[in-house]
């Protein structure tokens, strides 16, 4: 994606190494503003985090891993999250889940869509059960959804 | 604060130093407690739950690896309740780990099948429901199985703290928790040095080296060729263990008989190149020092290390002697100056080395030395070879390495498996060669024992020259950072990759982590040389009349062009990470 490797970019990530380097348990916020810089954290920057703060390759990539906020692969401009909770499960989630991939071509959990429009993810609980079944796109939630709610709702972004 | 405090462990008092943990107290009364992921001062950090204990007034059963001792403190270490919540931990490990135990390279020696027999699991409780997973076998010594993987974090803990390097990690979470390196790259596209720290310190066969007896056997097979047997100095000292001998326990008469019994044409002590290389580091290093060379020096004789410095500090690759280590050294000679002597085609001569290393298997794959040695086996395969021949090692009768030619060995070189011994041995050969006297035997004690770094200074010839030692490639590290920040002018450096020297190298018998609670491996093996060493007729390398010989009759003298042809080699900074991009 075209809005990851900017040289605007490296230098907003110069800035974050500048601000927490050389501190005690400074990977975790690195990494977050990286994953906010870059809308995720790819194979060269971990390597490059790696040379820069002397942290082993393979320790940066196991918190990455770790950590579901973090992704490898750029996230979309829209990231769909339906809720696979208890609770939405019982109220028939997957449905919901089905729907999202059917009305989006060739998109897959934990894939971004072709066009880098959406992402999709498969939740844990999100505290939110009381609306279940639910299903969030960025800051937006959505809840007491039926199936012929979510392509309505996709259209909108 | 008192120092010592009491504590009642299964009704038994027990006194014990303050700062134990309840493991250790519990080793001190004489009881057991199993452990698996603990590997003491590498790895304590409670995370496998094997080492559980009721501690009276505690919420729940305590790990206790990590649990320290106080007064009074009341602990039982094998009631029903304990044995229970054992057995079930063990139970959910053994359901995530590949079970073909018969056919496992840790079969009778893994650590997890001591612990299930000890615990008593008698049946499966759950099914093993992972998919099998790819097996990395890319790197030349070291072989990783995750399938067999129980994320006890051991290999983890010794690459990234005593090796200072961090190859493996555990990666993603929970159920899919793997431990590999960055991006699942194999171990040759990453800065794997190969020392093995991981495969010995590995409780199961998820981390091993590369099996090659099945080339040795077909060597030995081939009527066409001439077999050479050559054992590093450190082998001798740990393969008494494999047969039931205490560690310690010089074993060096047994295993040229068992090895002479295995086939070979020929077997030789690597000892002997030991003393070639003093010669020739030894010159290089007055060389440097007289015409203005790069200095420090450092050794060479450590794949581990020389790796290390290729991936990590290549600028300091000139410091490097060009020596090629002795295993390459005998391969070398074995194949130019014996095979001439015999009249042998070289091309018939095939040199196995027995290391207690697994990085000379990487070592004699690189491109410059490729000629050298036909293969490598460890400490281990030797000893699995032996037992799979039926020869009863304890019943041999000692017998001596072949005597001519590359027979001959000092006391000097049989310290090589030794942190500081390199050291040692180059000292007394130089200032002997500088003062040109035969000097009263220097015994470098400040350079002995298993202190992560050692210096010393020796005055020779009126000059005061400045020594370190290091071993392990954290404190390399170290080292090369004191070097590179001008702390301190030394002439020479000594490194070995791994912690305590080649007698703790990654080709050696495993130990049970259990066991090192009680010893000092590196030292227990160690005294196994230095007795050797004391024992020895000669204990100078230039002393040694075929290493004379050899000069007279073929190299013509240190560091001639025949030996810079033969005996020396170059180094090249390695890239780090192969992304496959």
């Amino acid at each position: 994606m075209s809005k990851v490797c900017t040289e605007e970019n490296f230098q907003e990530l110069q800035q974050a190494i500048a601000t927490h380097a050389g501190k005690k348990g400074s990977l975790m916020p690195i990494l977050n503003d990286c994953q906010r810089i870059y809308g995720c954290v790819p194979k060269k920057i971990q390597l490059y985090l790696s040379e820069k703060l002397g942290i082993p390759f393979a320790e940066i990539y196991g918190v990455v891993t770790f950590y579901s906020q973090f992704s490898i692969e750029p996230k979309g401009d829209y990231v769909i999250g339906v809720c696979l909770g208890t609770a939405c499960y019982v109220k028939e989630a997957q449905k919901i889940l089905d729907e999202v991939k059917a009305k989006i071509p060739d998109l897959e959990v934990g894939k971004t869509s072709a066009d880098g429009k959406f992402t999709l993810e498969a939740t844990r609980c999100i505290g939110a059960c009381g609306l279940a079944p639910v299903m969030t796109i960025n800051e937006d939630t959505y809840g007491n959804l039926t199936k012929s709610q979510v392509e309505a709702i996709i259209k909108k972004y | 604060m008192s120092d010592q405090v009491t504590l009642t462990i299964n009704e038994t008092k027990v006194t014990v130093p303050a700062t134990f943990t309840v493991l250790e107290a519990a080793r001190a009364a004489g009881i057991h407690i199993p452990t698996l992921c603990f590997l003491k001062d590498i790895n304590e950090v409670g995370a496998c739950r094997v080492c559980l204990v009721e501690v009276e007034g505690a919420r729940n059963l305590v790990a206790s690896c990590v649990q320290p001792v106080h007064d009074g403190m009341k602990v039982k270490t094998h009631t029903q309740k304990v044995r229970e919540a054992r057995r079930s931990t063990v139970s959910l490990i053994l359901s995530t780990h590949d079970q073909d135990c018969l056919s496992c390279a840790r079969n009778q020696n893994c650590e997890l099948q001591t612990l299930a027999a000890d615990l008593g699991i008698r049946e499966t409780s759950y099914e093993n429901g992972n998919d099998k997973k790819a097996v990395d076998d890319s790197s030349w010594s070291v072989l990783r199985d995750p399938n067999k993987c129980i994320l006890c974090g051991r290999c983890v803990s010794v690459c990234k703290n005593v090796q200072g390097i961090g190859i493996l990690d555990f990666v993603n979470r929970g159920h899919n928790t793997t431990v590999e390196p960055a991006f699942g790259l194999g171990l040759k596209d990453v800065p794997c040095i190969s020392c093995g720290q991981c495969v010995v310190n590995c409780p199961v066969a998820a981390l091993k080296e590369k099996d090659n007896i099945d080339e040795v056997w077909a060597a030995i097979e081939d009527k066409e060729k001439h077999v050479i047997f050559q054992t590093a100095p450190a082998v001798r000292a740990a393969l008494g263990e494999e047969f039931g001998f205490a560690m310690g326990t010089p074993v060096t008469g047994k295993m040229a008989a068992a090895i002479k019994r295995l086939g070979a044409d020929k077997v030789y002590d690597t000892n002997f190149t030991a003393d070639v290389t003093i010669m020739e580091e030894g010159y290089e290093l007055l060389n440097r020092i007289n015409n203005a060379g790069v200095l420090p020096m450092i050794t060479s004789c450590s794949p581990g290390w020389v790796s290390y410095c290729e991936y990590f500090y290549p600028e300091l690759l000139p410091n490097l002697s060009s020596c090629k280590s002795p295993q390459q050294m005998l391969g070398a000679l074995a194949k130019s100056y014996y095979a001439k002597e015999k009249g042998l085609d070289p091309k018939n001569i095939y040199v196995v080395s027995v290391m207690p290393c697994v990085a000379k298997k990487s070592e004699a794959k690189r491109e410059e030395l490729l000629e050298d040695v036909d293969v490598v086996i460890t400490t281990r395969e030797l000893a699995r070879m032996i037992k799979s021949a039926g020869i009863q090692f304890d019943q041999l009768q000692d017998e001596d390495f072949d005597a001519d030619l590359l027979g001959e060995t000092t006391g000097a070189a049989v310290i090589f498996g030794i942190t500081g011994g390199v050291m040692e041995a180059a000292v007394r050969t130089v200032a002997d060669v500088l003062e040109g006297k035969d000097l009263d035997l220097l015994e470098f004690t400040a350079l002995r024992g298993v202190d992560g770094i050692k210096e010393a200074s020796v005055e020779v010839a009126g000059n005061t020259y400045n020594l370190a030692v290091a071993h392990g490639t954290a404190n390399a590290k170290k080292l090369m950072e004191m070097i590179q920040n001008k702390e301190k002018d030394y002439h020479f450096i000594e490194i070995m990759g791994c912690s305590g020297g080649c007698v703790n190298g990654g080709g050696q018998p495993y130990v049970p982590a259990f066991d090192k609670l009680g010893v000092d491996v590196r030292s227990q093996r160690a005294k196994a040389l230095y007795t050797e060493d004391e024992s020895a007729p000669l204990r100078k390398s230039h002393q040694n009349p075929q290493v004379k010989k050899l000069y007279d009759d073929f190299l013509g003298e240190p560091n001639s062009h025949l030996a810079h042809e033969l005996l020396h080699t170059h180094y090249h900074q390695r890239q780090k990470f192969n992304l496959g991009e």
